[in-house]
Parts: C-alpha cells; sequence; structure tokens
C-alpha cells in the first residue's frame, strides 16, 4: 500500500541516499521515519527545536519521490476556506450577469437551472492546500506547524488525512488518486491533540552531530571553504551545549556561515565572529552570555 | 510476519505501557506493520519501527530506550513512570471527616450556622477543622477561575462592524447578482490561556492541597486552555492529571506524577525549566501566569530574578499568590521573593477561602 507509486526508495538507506544527493542530509532515524511514511501510507509527524531541519525534511522527500509541494502554514484563526477551498465570488456574479444581459440582449428566457449548475462549476472553486494536495498525486503535504492553528482544526485536518478525500455540497466528493504523503510539524507551542498524534508516526528531530552538520554546510553551502564549515559547526556545537535562551539550529548555522562567506572569511576569528553574532543568536541575554564568556574560547582556540 | 515474532514485539509493547507509555492496540498494530515493513533481521528496523510507532512524546523516547534495552538486551527493568515516587495523595487535611462516629465532628456540625462561613472565608487554611476543611473543598470546587477574553483573528457574523464581502456577495448571488443588506463582521473572543504554576516544596506544603484544588477547579472550568505546573526542586506537568472530573481522584493522580512532594525549592531552576521547555514556545505568550508560592528560594535568587523578568516579558500578566501576604507584618523579604517582585502586575494573598476568592477576581481582570 506504497503511497507514492513510481520512484519509491526501497530501503531506508536508499531514501538516505536520495535525500543526499538534493542536499538533505537525514540521519537513519529521520530517514526510517520517511521510509516507513511513503510504505505504510501514514502521515509523518516530526517535532523539534526550531531551526532543525523539519520543513527542509518535507521538501526534499518531494523532491526525491518527485513529488508536488504543497504546504500548509499553520496560523491562529485558520478554517476551511483558507485550507480546503472557496467559491470564487466574484467571478461567479460577473458570469451570472453576463448570461443575463447575453438573454435579455437575445430576448430569450433564462433557464434557472442551468444558470445554477453553471455557476458552481469547477472552474468557480478556488483550490487551498488541501485540496491542491487531494487534486495532484503524488503528491507531498507539510503541515507546518500545526500547533499554531486552533485545536478544531485537527479535527478537521484528522478527517481529511484519515479520507483522503473531501465532500463539497455542490459539486461532490472528490477524492485523491494515491493518498498524499502527509508530514506534520509542531514547535510544540502547545499539546496536539492525541487522537491526530495516534495516525502518525512520531519522531523527534535531533540537532545533528559534529560530522553530520559539517557535511550539511558543505552540501548547501558549496562556496564556503571546509575549514570555515567545520569552525562554525563546532562553534554553533559549543554554543547548544551552554544552555542559551535559543539554541541555534541548523538554519542559523547556515545563515552563520554565509554571512561569513560574504564577508570573505576562510576561518572563524574571534573578530569576525563578534560581528556577525546576530546571524547565530537572537536574544541580546545570549549574545551578552557569549561574549562574556569570550569568543575564542567558543571557537575552540 | 511469524507467530512468535509477533508475540516478543507485542511483549514488549505490554512492557513499554507498563513503564508508563501509552502503547495503545492501535499503536501496537501500528508497530508491527512498521516492522514488518523494515524486517524483523535489521535490530535497527526493530528499534526505529517500535520508537516511530509507540512514543509520542519527546518524554517517552527515554522511556522507550530503558525500555528496549531490558526487553531485547536483558538490561535493568525500567522503573515505572508513574512509580517513580511513592504513590502519595495530598492529605494535608488528615483523615476523612465522613465516618458519622466521630462525636467531635458531629457535635460541630451541630453547632454550623450560617455566620460560619464569614469565618471560613477569612481564616488561614491551615488552621481549620475537619468540618470547616470539607467545606472549604467544597467551596473550593466551586469557583471558576476564568481570565477575561481576548480579541482572536477569527472573525464571527455580527450585526455591526467592518463589511464582510464574502457573505454580502453570496447573499447578493441568492438575489440573482442585485445587491442586498450588507453582511458585516465583528472580530471573535477567545479565552485567554492561564498558566498556573504551583510550588509544592515542604514549606508550601500545608497550602497544598488547597492550591491544587484551585488549580483543578481552573481546569475543569477551560480544559483547554488552562495549563498546570508544579515547582519546586524539578517542573512537573500535571494539566492531564487535573482534567479528570473528581477533585479527590484528580488530586490523587497529579500525586502520582509530582516526583518533588515537599522537597526543597529551587524556584530559579523550575521556573527556567518551564520557560524552556513550555513557556517560550508558547505556552506563556500572552498568558495569564499565576505564581504559586512564598518565594523560599534555596538556590541563587538571583537567576529567579531573570526568569522572572523573562516571564514578565512573555506573559500578558504576572500574578504571585503568597499566603504569607496575607499575615499582619508581612514583607516580602525573602531573597526568592524580593528578586521576583519587580516584575509582578500582582501581588496578592492565598492564605484563605476569600483570598483564593478574590484571586478569581484578579484573574478575570487581566
Amino acid at each position: 500500500m506504497s503511497a507514492i507509486t513510481g520512484r519509491t526508495p526501497g530501503n531506508p538507506a536508499e531514501l538516505a541516499a536520495a535525500l543526499e544527493r538534493t542536499g538533505y542530509l537525514a540521519d537513519d532515524g529521520l530517514a526510517i521515519a520517511g521510509y516507513l511514511a511513503l510504505r505504510l501510507g501514514r502521515p509523518l509527524f516530526l517535532e523539534g527545536d526550531a531551526g532543525v531541519g523539519k520543513t527542509a525534511f518535507a521538501q526534499a522527500l518531494a523532491t526525491v519521490t518527485g513529488a508536488r509541494f504543497v504546504r500548509l502554514q499553520c496560523y491562529e484563526g485558520l478554517d476551511a476556506s483558507q485550507a480546503l477551498y472557496d467559491w470564487d465570488f466574484p467571478r461567479q456574479i460577473l458570469h451570472l450577469r453576463t448570461i443575463e444581459a447575453t438573454a435579455v440582449a437575445a430576448g430569450e428566457q433564462v433557464n434557472a437551472e442551468a444558470v445554477e449548475a453553471s455557476l458552481y462549476d469547477r472552474r468557480f472553486l478556488v483550490a487551498r492546500p488541501l485540496l491542491q494536495a487531494l487534486e495532484s498525486s503524488p503528491c507531498v503535504l507539510l503541515v507546518d506547524e500545526i500547533d499554531r492553528a486552533d485545536d478544531e482544526f485537527e479535527a478537521f485536518l484528522l478527517e481529511v488525512l484519515s479520507e483522503s478525500a473531501i465532500s463539497i455540497p455542490e459539486l461532490g466528493r472528490i477524492a485523491a488518486e494515491t493518498p498524499p504523503v502527509a508530514v506534520l510539524t509542531s514547535n510544540r507551542t502547545r499539546e496536539v491533540h492525541d487522537a491526530l498524534k495516534r495516525r502518525c508516526l512520531y519522531h523527534w528531530v535531533e540537532h545533528p552531530t559534529f560530522d553530520r552538520e559539517v557535511a550539511i554546510l558543505r552540501a548547501r553551502l558549496p562556496e564556503v571553504s571546509e575549514r570555515l564549515a567545520a569552525d562554525v559547526a563546532g562553534a554553533t556545537l559549543r554554543m547548544r551545549e551552554l544552555d542559551l535562551l535559543k539554541p541555534p539550529g541548523v538554519a542559523e548555522a547556515l545563515d552563520w556561515a554565509s554571512a561569513l562567506d560574504a564577508l570573505g572569511a576562510k576561518t572563524l576569528d574571534p573578530d569576525l565572529a563578534a560581528v556577525t553574532l546576530g546571524a547565530v543568536l537572537k536574544y541580546r541575554e545570549d549574545s551578552e552570555r557569549v561574549r562574556s564568556l569570550g569568543i575564542a574560547e567558543l571557537l575552540g582556540a | 510476519m511469524s507467530r512468535d515474532v509477533t508475540d516478543v514485539l507485542l511483549g514488549f509493547a505490554r512492557t513499554l505501557r507498563h513503564a508508563g507509555v501509552d502503547a495503545s492496540p492501535e499503536r501496537m498494530q501500528a508497530m508491527l506493520a512498521a516492522v514488518d515493513g523494515l524486517g524483523v533481521a535489521d535490530p535497527a528496523g526493530v528499534y526505529w519501527g517500535g520508537r516511530l510507532t509507540l512514543c509520542a512524546d519527546p518524554d517517552d523516547i527515554a522511556t522507550y530506550d530503558a525500555a528496549f534495552t531490558a526487553y531485547f538486551q536483558g538490561g535493568p527493568a525500567p522503573v515505572p513512570r508513574s512509580a517513580g515516587a511513592p504513590q502519595r495523595v495530598v492529605t494535608l487535611f488528615g483523615g476523612d471527616v465522613a465516618d458519622g462516629g466521630d462525636s467531635d465532628a458531629t457535635r460541630e456540625v451541630e453547632h454550623a450556622a450560617a455566620s460560619d462561613a464569614e469565618v471560613l472565608r477569612r481564616r488561614d487554611v491551615t488552621a481549620l477543622s475537619a468540618v470547616e476543611r470539607a467545606e472549604l473543598r467544597r467551596l473550593l470546587a466551586l469557583l471558576a477561575p476564568s481570565p477575561s477574553p481576548r480579541f482572536s483573528r477569527r472573525q464571527r457574523p455580527a450585526a455591526r462592524g467592518a463589511v464582510d464581502p464574502q457573505r454580502t456577495v453570496s447573499r447578493m448571488l441568492r438575489h440573482a447578482g442585485e445587491p442586498t443588506r450588507l453582511a458585516r463582521r465583528a472580530r471573535r473572543r477567545k479565552p485567554r490561556r492561564l498558566v498556573l504554576l504551583v510550588d509544592v516544596s515542604g514549606s508550601m506544603a500545608p497550602y497544598a492541597d488547597a492550591l491544587l484544588r484551585f488549580a483543578h477547579a481552573a481546569v475543569r472550568r477551560r480544559p483547554m486552555t488552562t495549563e498546570v505546573f508544579t515547582i519546586g526542586t524539578r517542573m512537573t506537568r500535571i494539566t492531564r492529571a487535573l482534567r479528570m472530573r473528581d477533585p479527590d481522584a484528580a488530586l490523587a493522580a497529579s500525586g502520582r506524577v509530582i516526583p518533588d512532594w515537599s522537597g526543597g525549592t529551587r524556584l530559579g531552576e523550575a521556573v527556567k525549566a518551564f520557560l524552556d521547555r513550555w513557556g517560550q514556545r508558547g505556552t506563556a505568550r500572552g498568558a495569564v501566569v499565576v505564581v504559586f508560592s512564598d518565594g523560599w528560594e534555596r538556590g541563587d535568587s538571583a537567576l529567579l530574578g531573570e526568569q522572572m523578568r523573562r516571564l514578565a516579558r512573555l506573559a500578558h500578566r504576572v500574578v504571585w499568590v503568597n499566603p504569607h501576604q496575607g499575615k499582619a507584618g508581612y514583607a516580602p523579604l525573602a531573597g526568592g521573593m524580593a528578586a521576583a517582585l519587580p516584575h509582578l502586575d500582582d501581588f496578592v494573598a492565598g492564605h484563605s477561602f476569600g483570598a483564593l476568592e478574590d484571586l478569581v477576581g484578579v484573574i478575570a481582570r487581566a
């Protein structure tokens, strides 16, 4: 019951290799999670600190499987008309007026039933991310930061995901040819309901190890020198151990490395590190803490 | 998959359930499918197949690892999470007064008059008789603390407000495109999140029962927007336990999950743990945060001050409830209390039922 036919990798190692070719370096756990999500057709629920690469994973998974990538960014107040579909009312009115005007000009009687049927045509339906995901298969659907949406939205999402179909009263049922591979991410700002978690594969995404982080920096930023990549990875790793308010993730390490590279750095020296600290630390307290501990120390000098 | 393998895996899932991970039959079935998909021969396949399907929380992962080692590699058996601390029920108020044979209690009941309610309101909860305690429990269960609502991003149809183009146009559509009455919308109101941090250290032990009952009343009032944590030497989330309907069952359940009953106090570290794991991610953002503590800090009070400043920046309003505040001649001079004081919006007493009733008002106005 593979969710995606065609280019589905045969085992987790193949998936990891394929992901690596797209520039995403997944560790064993994530590769196995991704493989099982494809193979069992279950949604994958990813949690982890901000900036560990949860969103990027879904994008890489879409590239690897050759599926379309659809993203639904959750926010408070998200409802069906923004997540699923909406009718394009202004166009419907224009359509109605055109029919009327034509009928009057030709001196004909308007067939009310036919007019109404033509009003609720597929072309007046605006597909929002969930409907897009159902209509275009194969597809990887990323439901980003589900914890930001209201909890009623979870129940609604659960229904769409388990059925892989929706019913539109005026049009009928729209079902996906192959169910989309769903990746849900959460930053744990609130606890997601158990009913949703139960139907998902759950994976906690860790910060990468030193070697993996160097490899990620090198893969994503080929222009950065190997020495600089190793310096940045080492310094970021030490920062994560400092018990900061916001420990830097991979995303921040990438920002930092490209900032340093833009300044022409080949290695990470304390002066350059001090002026670019804003790329990696996002709280004044954290920057002060690192400065007071000594930037040179952080660089392992 | 062969029968033996299935049995071994199900046995493992049961071990895990015993250790406190919620491995429901549905999850067990998912595990079998996952392990089958990965191949049983591969130990990593068994490990990850189980972990991805049986765990649902970062806290589950350490338990899972321990159970996995114990079950498949014969390591030490994992300690059941719920049995981490001896099962303790909050029994601040001593034995139950329900057994009618107690002559003292019966006599007191006879003497109970309407004016007693007023006395009960003002008296410190630690100085109550058995009958008064039972009455207090009943009264506490009737409280309904809830913050004032805030405006949500969501809109709802309303009689007055901004024009709602979508509904106006769909109304026009029903009238063959003729403009009709304008539909209007206004912003919806949503309950603001309420976060309670209850100090369960030794110095607060006499008040713990009443405060946890207050917390239970708050959770019962708004189960989805109220969060309760206990602080002491550690930080523990007890919201789930308090969602039970019956106050006594809820208190017993929370007693089982709190590992640091009547222990020391490291408020700074516990508040930091709360902010790191929950608060900053969103639980404290825009919330009304109520800290129940006497501010007796054995750790570094500078750390507490720093963390309270951080909390004040995240929260909508920070209320500190100190039972001693209600006593004559009390001044907030204890190290921790003095450090926290500059970052508070409200500083109230919480020693009697009346004080807790007033707190409901403070929360509602916040």
